[in-house]
């Protein structure tokens, strides 16, 4: 199975060094790029959608030349992509390998809060967000308090 | 001496606080009603900024802020204001930091208050952020308890009327919570039921209640009986509302097998749930609940201010 996932990957061009997100649902693939702000970057960047998956059925894979995520940031991935995984690419090689990288505690200036009363709404705050998933992802803001459902979050361009 | 690396003590949600600080605001309370006229204001400068009009709440504060020797500045409404000349929250928060020791505020926008916080250099007590939250509200609701009953543990609680908007209820059961075996009674209309959310709060406590849609004899087993608005523009149509506003009126004919001790609290204004017959009754509690509200709202600013630590 490792072997067929190098297969497709390779159908997305290799890159000697950089980063590979792989396991993004096919349907999810734009909101994983507008997310990281990978449409405003001047990296290189190639994708692959609805690749064969034996785990997911069809999949999407992202490859980001030069681009290495630190901290916690890129957790944000895995509202849209909860079981995404992270290949750090070093001359071509992939040298680390993160599984299921899992929900941010945290997520900070991506998300609108969906209140449309909530002052994030009116006025330049950076918005904030604590997250569950008990069963479904609810994404509680700092200010008022509501609760953003998965089905309800819309990216900050 | 007062650390002055202490973290700035905001009250925005009643969540802010601890069981022990609700105590201590409890404990304070009693002590500005057997006192009210301290002055531990004196030279303090309060700001009480109301973005949107409330006379009720706003003429509280400033009665709890005259008692305590300190001195207003502020609008009543963002008519007579910098707001209307389109100022934004960020910029008259951060002017008024550097005039006010203390900044109450109330508006239209949930979650305008913690915002409100993180910007001013001053402590911030919220009086109210849109539907969001109104802790002083909840406070002088838990004194008029304390009060009442003497004490905040093992409560039979009935809460009626609008349960799905209504921040007060929200906030009341959240704190109650926190004491030993409450006991909710949730009567309401299916449209405006006490949403999920605050059901799976109690349930991952265990704590017990039960919900109804009828107002019936359940009342008689409470020691309060917390009585909201059922408000008009709630109901998609008018008929809607038609059939349910007067299905939650309390009136004095079903007060007669309650507890003796039971008290009837309302937030105010009440519109009709409440008969003008049940006013002159003694379990009637809801005019000596809003006089309670200075007293708190003394406690809630002597503590945030730190001039009354636990
Ligand atoms: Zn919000």
């Amino acid at each position: 199975m490792e072997q067929k996932d190098i297969n497709t990957q390779l159908k997305v061009s290799a890159i000697q060094d950089g980063t590979v997100i792989d396991h993004i649902p096919s349907d999810h693939l734009f909101k994983v790029i507008s997310i990281l702000k990978l449409d405003a970057t001047s990296n290189q960047v190639t994708f692959g959608a609805n690749l064969d998956s034996k785990m997911m059925g069809k999949k999407a894979i992202i490859k980001i030349a030069n681009k290495f995520f630190e901290g916690d940031d890129i957790k944000k991935i895995a509202l849209f992509a909860p079981h995404a995984s992270l290949n750090i690419i070093r001359n071509y090689q992939v040298t680390r390998k993160i599984r299921d990288i899992g929900l941010p505690d945290v997520v900070e200036g991506a998300i609108k809060c969906f209140n449309p009363a909530c002052i994030t709404n009116h006025e330049t705050v950076r918005t904030s967000f604590t997250v569950s998933n008990k069963g479904h992802l609810a994404l509680k803001c700092k200010y008022c308090e509501k609760i953003t459902t998965g089905e309800q979050m819309i990216i900050i361009p | 001496m007062e650390k002055l690396t202490q973290r700035k003590r905001d009250l925005i949600s009643i969540t802010d606080y601890t069981k022990e600080e609700y105590d201590h605001i409890m404990r304070m309370a009693a002590e500005f009603e057997a006192s009210p006229n301290q002055q531990l204001l004196q030279g303090k400068v309060v700001a009480v900024l109301f973005f949107e009009p409330s006379t009720r709440t706003r003429l509280s504060f400033e009665t709890a802020i005259n008692r305590l020797g300190g001195r207003i500045v502020g609008f009543s409404d963002s008519n007579s204001s910098s707001v209307t000349k389109g100022e934004t929250l960020h910029d008259t928060i951060r002017m008024v930091s550097n005039y006010a020791d203390l900044i109450v505020m109330r508006h239209p926008l949930e979650g305008a208050a913690r915002y409100a916080a993180e910007v001013a250099s001053v402590p911030v007590i919220n009086a109210g952020d849109g539907a969001n939250q109104h802790p002083s509200q909840t406070l002088l609701d838990m004194y008029s308890i304390v009060k009442t009953q003497g004490r905040l543990d093992n409560l039979n609680i009935c809460m009626v009327g609008d349960l799905k908007y209504g921040r007060t209820v929200h906030s009341l059961l959240q704190a109650l919570s926190q004491y030993q075996n409450p006991v909710f009674h949730f009567i309401a209309p299916p449209e405006l039921r006490l949403p999920e959310e605050y059901r799976l709060y109690l349930n991952e406590r265990d704590i017990d209640f039960a919900e109804h849609t009828e107002f019936t004899s359940v009342i008689n087993q409470a020691d309060i009986v917390y009585m909201t608005r059922v408000q008009k523009e709630r109901f998609s149509t008018p008929m809607e509302y038609e059939q349910v506003k007067n299905v939650y009126i309390l009136r004095n004919s079903m007060l007669a097998n309650t507890k003796n001790t039971m008290r009837i609290l309302h937030p105010l204004p009440r519109v009709n749930e409440i008969a003008p017959d049940v006013d002159a009754n003694p379990h009637a509690y809801y005019f000596e609940q809003a006089r309670n509200g200075v007293f708190t709202r003394e406690a809630i600013i002597a503590y945030t201010l730190g001039l009354k630590n636990i």
